[in-house]
């Protein structure tokens, strides 16, 4: 292996790495708010690319009968827990929040995107898609589930993946598809050649880290997210709704998964299952990273990418396995290492 | 005298058992209302049913407040708060960021001043200051109950739920905590004070209720309760060491 060859490995690497990093930083994000491993944040990715690859085809994509399926669900379990109450405030919220954004949403979706309309705008429909299925997907899944233990939340969330998939081979059919990227003159830096698709994404996934990470860091809203992580009755105590936290980092995560689909739509062909590993790849990028700490999940996420670039030169069938492999030392380390594990709970 | 907190023939339950049964009680204005009793006599049960974290029957009202519904978060934004037994600080938090969230439901407020609070608990808590940066988890016991108590303040509570506040703590941190309540009170703050130090609570409440099985057995005056033989026998008489004795040996039975 020549240097250059070796450079343009590593470049692959921290580009799908990008990605990986922002998926890290949800799963890492959403298990301290909530306790949920949400295997389906691939599945979210793989449905923006197909959203995306729907429009350009000039199609309806099945994400909208998906939108509308899941908010309707969403209204009447909320309904049903308004209206023998007689909140009110309550009822004319949940008919905004399930009912008139969703449908705004679709109406768009269905109407106002021809063909012919911009890349750009196409991108923004389909964000918006798929970041309400977020929040949806914890009002129907999780937000009944909120006070059992990480191994029921663990369950739901594969059974809610199992769930997708199979909506999604219905929905959008078995092909793959690969997106339009952002197009543009390949330039350089420091001798090494850089497409604009490559910059995008490595922006792209920066921007939105640093953005996470002083949310969290510095805002009050964001602290008051991760005490309910820290302490449940705590938080509810000084008025922290655990619902809205809830309701608030599915939505992040709906908007990480959007960003994150439009990133690798163009690099590599994504089919209506593709999700399950890319969150698997995610997930040890999280591990490698202790589960806890914003910046070691990136980082780990970022090695996950470079390895496996480096693994599709060298085995390219092993790919997937080598990868995963990682995951063997550092739990072994994790285990031996004195230092009692924190998982960001106590 | 106006009430602010009335229940009558309040009933708290988990499954099968009953850890409050038919309890009627008020909670006046400007008032210390003490709850004293032996442990599993359903006074938590008792505080954390009125703050809307477990269910109950019967009829609870705030007759000040008549349009407050029946959540925990609803009590918060009425200025409702409760210092729990189990203090429930955010442990890998900062005391400084434990005691912003404190006034997280506040910050709506006209003129709301996040400073202005900060200062203030600092000022009735100097050690709080000092351990501005220190995490939660890190403080001693009295320390935590500090925290516990300014987490609290930070909301300007209208009604404060105080629940064995001495709990776990050495007699020195106990005097200091009752010093703050006693302060508190002279402030105009309303505090219902759940303690098991009957001694400590009857001395600087208004009006004391004896909660024993999950009922009120007695209650009147403060005064009054603390010169009743059948208080002064079951909790008041006896060494120190007896009373400690008691509690320990009740320590298993449910809070």
């Amino acid at each position: 292996m020549t240097a250059d060859v070796a450079l343009i490995l590593l470049q692959d690497g921290i580009v799908s790495g990008a990605v990986y990093v922002l998926l890290a930083t949800v799963l890492v994000l959403i298990f301290s708010v909530t306790r949920v491993i949400f295997v389906p944040q691939g599945d979210l990715i793989a449905f923006t690319a197909l959203t995306l690859s729907a429009f350009e085809t000039g199609n309806v994509p099945g994400t909208v009968w998906l939108l509308m399926f899941g908010a309707t669900a969403a209204m009447l379990l909320e309904l049903r827990q308004a209206v023998p109450q007689r909140d009110r405030a309550r009822i004319l919220r949940s008919l905004l929040r399930f009912g008139a954004l969703p449908a705004l949403i679709a109406i768009v979706a269905v109407f106002l995107v021809p063909k012919t309309a911009p890349l750009l705008w196409k991108m923004t429909v389909s964000c918006a898609l798929v970041a309400c299925l977020g929040p949806l997907i914890y009002r129907i899944v999780f937000q009944p589930l909120a006070a059992s233990s990480p191994l029921v939340l663990l369950i739901a969330a594969i059974a809610t993946h199992l769930g997708l998939n199979s909506v999604g081979l219905h929905l959008f059919g078995a092909e793959g598809v690969r997106t339009e990227g952002f197009s543009g003159q390949p330039f350089s830096i420091f001798g090494i050649i850089v497409t604009q698709q490559a910059a995008g994404v490595l922006a792209s996934s920066v921007i939105a880290v640093v953005g996470l990470y002083l949310f969290f860091r510095l805002s009050l809203r964001g602290r008051a997210l991760l005490a309910t992580a820290y302490n449940r009755r705590g938080a509810e105590l000084v008025g922290i709704s655990t619902e809205t936290a809830g309701r608030t980092v599915f939505f992040v995560a709906g908007l990480a998964a959007a960003v994150s689909g439009l990133l690798i739509g163009p690099t590599t062909t994504l089919y209506y299952d593709s999700g399950f590993i890319l969150g698997l790849k995610g997930f040890v990028g999280a591990i490698v990273g202790g589960m806890a700490v914003y910046p070691l999940a990136a980082a780990g996420a970022l090695l996950v990418g470079t390895v496996e670039a480096f693994a599709s030169f060298w085995a390219s069938a092993y790919r997937d396995v080598i990868v995963f492999l990682l995951i063997i030392p550092v739990l072994f380390w994790r285990s031996v290492s004195s230092v009692p594990a924190e998982d960001g709970l106590e | 005298m106006t009430a602010l907190l009335e229940i009558e023939r309040f009933t708290v339950r988990y499954d099968r058992l009953v850890a409050v049964n038919d309890v009627s009680l008020q909670a006046n204005a400007g008032e210390v209302t003490a709850v004293i009793g032996p442990n599993g006599a359903g006074k938590t049960s008792l505080v954390n049913a009125v703050m809307g974290l477990v269910p109950f029957e019967g009829r609870l009202a705030f007759p000040a407040w008549p349009q407050v519904a029946h959540s925990t978060e609803a009590r918060v934004r009425a200025r409702i708060s409760l210092v729990p037994e189990t203090r429930d600080l955010f442990g890998p938090m900062t005391v400084f960021d434990n005691l912003r969230l404190g006034a997280f439901a506040a910050r709506g407020e006209r003129d709301f001043d996040m400073a202005a609070r900060l200062d203030e608990t600092f000022r009735l808590f100097p050690r709080l200051a000092e351990r501005r940066d220190q995490r939660a988890d890190t403080l001693s016991g009295g320390e935590r109950q500090m925290l516990a108590l300014g987490r609290a303040l930070m909301l300007r509570p209208r009604f404060l739920m105080l629940d064995e506040p001495s709990l776990g703590l050495a007699p020195l941190i106990v005097a200091e905590v009752f010093r703050v309540i006693a302060r508190l009170r002279d402030q105009g703050v309303s505090i219902l004070l759940i303690e098991q130090n009957a001694r400590a609570a009857l001395r600087l409440s208004d009006r004391a209720y004896v909660l024993e099985n999950g009922a009120v057995r007695l209650h009147g005056k403060a005064s009054d309760i603390a010169a009743d033989p059948r208080v002064i026998e079951a909790y008041l008489g006896g060494s120190v060491a007896l009373a400690s004795d008691r509690r320990e040996r009740q320590s298993g039975r449910v809070g």
